[in-house]
């Protein structure tokens, strides 16, 4: 039976992925993810867990290490953030080409420079294009949830590829909240135990991670996206089954009053909720308005996201990324290449907010939906923006 | 929806109180967030943390602005930082200091209900150091009525062990040695 | 006789994360072709301390039975590395043809 608790998290992420046996642990610590290995490392220290636990000396080598083991026939987890995360980014492709399926927590925080700690979604939003199935949790219950939902569709047959779950630093990491956590019972009948397609093992002779001639590397290419894009059938089976064992229901894009409403605002990860807020106050007060909650980054849901804007006038996309010299957020680019083939489709503007930890309030929320509101009208002028940015 | 604001010093254990209280919260089906303000560890100076306790589930994930309840963890932080900032008129402040309530009330020109106890010398003879997160624990439960004092025992023997029943006497006198100032 | 694929045709055909099942299908690679000197081994110089077979980057260097060393000649690439490096200098590189 599933217990209410109350606890931090980043270490309920890690009493999740407890309860998902990995065989191997390999982290280096880095804020404002550090509860999550830490708190692994004290349930395989306190025997709770038996997981080879690897202090490894770097992130390189953590997921280094995950790989390695993966392709021995391990279970693999590895947690970063923001810098750590840069520093596996040489292997985080190797990953994903290799079908390793290692689960990762990213507890997300801006990349520097300068310098900061605090959270935005720069960090991920790097390693878009890695081949790595991303999806992004809400809240505590979410981050468990997903957490353990990661392993089985990473390792399913038809998939085989690692997956990221992300979680904002601080707003989520850091925060006491209560939460339903599965007991090992439900688990075990939920997530069976890895089968690779093959393991490192003398026994049986395989190569993994071999050349790719120019004659053959189009064709892998063509291999990875498909399989990144068919993950999405597995991921809707496992999310259905979920719904069906613990109750709690997992969409690519969870509509919040969206149908029939004039405005929409879209958001990716924490920052959902405190919209939900504004959202809620903002329909108290008689507007039109309604929230898409994008959940499933990668594979991206191209065909939820047509269907959620049916007859929206206004959808704004909310961003915690800049993608430099670009198109404005990295999600906004996103929304308007799936909406290029629509005869009928929304206006479509950006506000990139909560960079680098800025405090995003409730009224913040509700000056975006003034805006959009706004925008049903006349079409501002600047595609995206960077909200409340002192100097404009 | 009661939003608090807890002032201490780095490695006083504010953050220890938020959690505390969050915990004892969710322990009674209440629902509850506890959390730090974000950012670096830093021994000494002035930090704050904070709760959110409701009877719904909370969504607000943004920091609080205006607090209905300030407690304030160290007595030298009043003048070094504005604990009331924000803090509704209606609102309760709970002090850890010598004073008594009224004197502390005029001294901060505050129109809410102002409580007073000498947490530093309870934590001082019960836990035999003057950290004050635990104690002062009590003092807001009695101030507020948010959340019953047996709700944090669980919580508290499960953070400090054999050390529990000690913080559990203190924040038991503190509930029972606060001095309250009504509202105006 | 049917001529092997070296590589897959379609994306399909592809192993999962293009793994190789087929223990030492290297060895179905004949490098050999490439070298345009061919290593000599002169055994009155040879003092068998396998130098050559530790630098060998093709790894086809092997001792025979009666202690000295030769190259496989199916594989060795001429790259010369085992004569450079044989300090008695029982290695020569002759021109191939």
């Amino acid at each position: 039976m599933s217990k209410r608790i109350g606890m931090e998290i980043a270490l309920a992420a890690a009493e999740a992925v407890a309860l998902c046996k990995p065989d191997v642990v390999a982290a280096y610590p880095i804020t404002p993810n550090t509860h999550v290995p830490e708190h692994l490392s004290d349930i395989v220290a306190e025997g709770r867990l038996d997981a080879e636990f690897i202090c490894v000396e770097s992130e390189h080598s953590a997921l280094s290490a995950c790989c390695g083991a993966s392709g021995a026939g391990a279970r693999s987890f590895t947690a970063t953030s923001s810098q750590g995360l840069a520093y596996m980014s040489e292997i985080i492709p190797i990953a994903s080409s290799m079908r390793l399926p290692v689960v990762m927590i990213v507890g997300n925080r801006a990349l520097s420079g300068p310098i900061n700690i605090w959270n935005d979604q720069s960090d991920i939003m790097y390693q878009r294009d890695s081949g790595w199935i991303s999806m992004f949790a809400a809240n505590g219950q979410e981050t468990i949830d997903m957490a353990i939902q990661a392993f089985k569709i990473a390792e399913h047959r038809d998939v085989m590829l690692p997956v990221n779950v992300n979680l904002d630093g601080f707003q989520l990491t850091h925060v006491v909240e209560p939460m339903e956590m599965p007991d090992q019972k439900e688990v075990d009948s939920f997530l069976p135990p890895f089968k690779p397609i093959a393991t490192l093992h003398p026994d049986k002779i395989v190569s993994m991670g071999t050349l790719g001639l120019p004659e053959i590397f189009n064709e892998t290419a063509k291999s990875k996206d498909e399989i990144l894009k068919d993950s999405r059938r597995v991921i809707l089976e496992v999310w259905k089954e979920w719904e069906e064992k613990f109750g709690r229901k997992y969409e690519p894009i969870e509509a919040c009053e969206a149908r029939g409403s004039d405005v929409l605002l879209m958001t990716l990860g924490s920052m959902g909720e405190t919209a939900e807020v504004a959202v809620e106050e903002a329909r108290k007060d008689g507007i039109s308005v309604g929230l898409l909650k994008l959940k499933l980054w990668r594979p991206f849901p191209f065909e939820e996201l047509r269907k959620a804007v049916k007859g929206c006038k206004v959808l704004a996309v909310l961003d915690r990324a800049v993608s430099y010299g670009g198109p404005g957020g990295p999600v906004f680019s996103e929304v308007r290449s799936a909406f290029y083939d629509m005869q009928e489709r929304p206006v479509v503007i950006n506000e990139i907010i909560g960079l680098g930890g800025r405090d995003v309030p409730v009224s913040d929320f509700r000056k975006i939906i003034e805006k959009s509101v706004q925008a049903i009208k006349t079409k501002p002028e600047e595609e995206y923006e960077i909200f409340g940015v002192r100097g404009s | 929806m009661v939003e608090i604001r807890w002032h201490g010093r780095g490695g006083q254990g504010a953050v220890t109180s938020v959690e505390m209280l969050a915990l004892a919260a969710i322990e009674e089906g209440k629902f509850a967030q506890g959390f730090p303000s974000f950012g670096p560890e830093r021994r000494g100076a002035p930090v704050v943390a904070f709760n959110r306790i409701d009877n719904k589930q909370i969504k607000v994930r943004s920091g609080i602005y205006k607090p209905d309840v300030v407690v304030v963890l160290d007595p030298s932080l009043i003048g070094l930082v504005n604990v009331t900032d924000g803090l509704k008129d209606d609102g309760i402040l709970v002090v850890n200091t010598t004073k008594s309530p009224d004197e502390v009330k005029k001294e901060m020109k505050f129109p809410g209900l102002v409580a007073t106890v000498d947490a530093a010398k309870i934590a001082r003879e019960e836990l035999g150091v003057p950290i004050t997160n635990t104690t002062m624990l009590g003092a807001v439960m009695k101030a507020t009525h948010l959340v019953k004092m047996e709700s944090a025992e669980s919580p508290l023997k499960e953070r400090f062990g054999r050390l529990a029943p000690r913080n559990i006497k203190a924040m038991a006198r503190a509930y029972d040695e606060l001095k309250i100032a009504k509202a105006a | 006789m049917k001529k092997k694929k070296k590589w897959p045709e379609d994306w399909q055909d592809l192993n999962p994360g293009c793994m190789v099942f087929e223990p030492g299908s290297a060895r179905e690679y004949h490098t050999g072709s490439w070298r345009a000197e061919r290593p000599i081994f002169d055994e009155s110089k040879c003092i068998r301390c396998g130098v050559c077979y530790i630098f060998c980057p093709e790894g086809c260097i092997s001792q025979n039975k009666n202690g000295y060393f030769e190259a496989d000649l199916d594989y060795c690439k001429g790259c010369g590395i085992c004569a450079h490096e044989c300090w008695p200098r029982a290695i020569k590189m002759i021109e191939e043809g």
